[in-house]
């Protein structure tokens, strides 16, 4: 009896060194959190994102897994976000005629969303008395993981809490996108695309997709120019600031 | 695919590359994606294999944002102590920044 638990104890002990683990457990546990979202019929509140990182938080707590260890497997997930950001740029050149169209209303809706994201994140945090780490790190959670973690290095931030901020965003945004636009009474596919897009990046997008192509390929371009207007002009006005 | 997917990545080397040889503000990934953007401009399309490769990658985007999601597990500490600004920060300046941008939008596209 103690012979196999001692193998066993060896296959743990091989295994959590692998990054075979870190990264199944990932590809397993997201794909039952999808499913548990289609049995729920795509409600909001079961927000896939969400769920998966409940149940590796509670697997990694519960076989005193370190971060580190889970991310030498997860790494290879994370490091698509860099090729799927440069993606981007196909979804948002297959919208160029509304883009150029719409010209007018998607910049003001813009600079109105970017500058409102982050003035308000840091406002209401400084009110309450956050920490100026934590401040830093809240300004650019409406970006997209891998610009917001940059912005946040630049500004002083800690990149990992901007990444877990920028995660939970995208899902409060996943949730209450659909409340806020009905209250008011935004009925456009496109605009309420653009503003989930601006607002929650790409788990909004994810979502935005789910319920109508138009809104998924306006969400997208939200995210995508949100991202570059961001990414732009937080280091100048930073700069600015500080010098 | 393999052809979609080397060209992504090649235009996110570019964009690291530019982004350290002109030191600029902005993450290597975001360059690579306006040079691709330009291209596509220039070009005229967007060839079908990219499309699809493209299509799929953001289709399971939700997914990529799970390993630093659970880094929130490194942060226990500071999110106990500031729970508070945190989620009233997060929840309020969320809705009001889908609200901002959709009123500004539907304004101005009347």
């Amino acid at each position: 009896m103690s012979g196999t638990a001692s193998t066993f104890a060896e296959i743990w002990v091989y295994l959590s060194a692998s990054p075979l683990l870190g990264l199944t457990v990932t590809l397993l546990a997201y794909q039952a959190a999808y499913w548990i979202y289609e049995k729920a019929k795509m409600n909001p509140l079961a927000n896939p994102v969400a769920i998966s990182v409940a149940m590796l938080v509670a697997l990694l707590w519960f076989t005193d897994t370190p971060y580190p260890t889970y991310f030498e497997g997860a790494q290879f997930v994370h490091f698509l976000l860099g090729p799927a950001t440069v993606a981007l740029a196909v979804p948002l050149y297959a919208n160029l005629e509304t883009l150029k169209r719409n010209l007018l209303p998607l910049a003001g809706a813009l600079v109105a969303g970017s500058v409102t994201a982050a003035l308000s994140a840091v406002g209401i945090g400084w009110a309450l008395g956050a920490s100026r780490e934590t401040l830093l790190s809240l300004a650019p959670k409406s970006v997209t993981t891998p610009i917001a973690m940059g912005i946040a290095e630049k500004l002083g931030g800690l990149p990992s809490l901007t990444a877990v901020l920028v995660v939970t965003t995208g899902i409060l945004g996943a949730v209450l996108a659909r409340g806020t636009l009905n209250l008011l009474r935004v009925k456009d596919h496109a605009v309420r695309g653009f503003a989930v897009g601006i607002a929650a990046h790409g788990i909004g997008t994810a979502r935005a997709f789910q319920v109508s192509e138009t809104m998924g390929a306006f969400a997208g371009l939200g995210m995508g120019l949100n991202g570059m207007a961001t990414a732009f002009l937080f280091p100048v006005l930073v700069t600015l600031w500080g010098g | 695919m393999l052809a979609a997917l080397t060209v992504l990545l090649v235009y996110q080397l570019i964009g690291e590359v530019l982004v350290q040889l002109l030191a600029l503000p902005v993450p290597g990934p975001v360059v690579g994606m306006l040079l691709l953007f330009v291209t596509l401009l220039a070009r005229g399309s967007a060839p079908e294999s990219l499309r699809t490769t493209a299509n799929g990658l953001l289709a399971h985007l939700s997914l990529l944002f799970v390993p630093a999601g659970v880094g929130v597990m490194l942060h226990f500490e500071r999110l106990g102590a500031e729970w508070l600004p945190i989620t009233v920060a997060l929840v309020a300046s969320t809705v009001v920044t889908i609200g901002v941008a959709a009123l500004v939008m539907r304004a101005l596209q009347r």
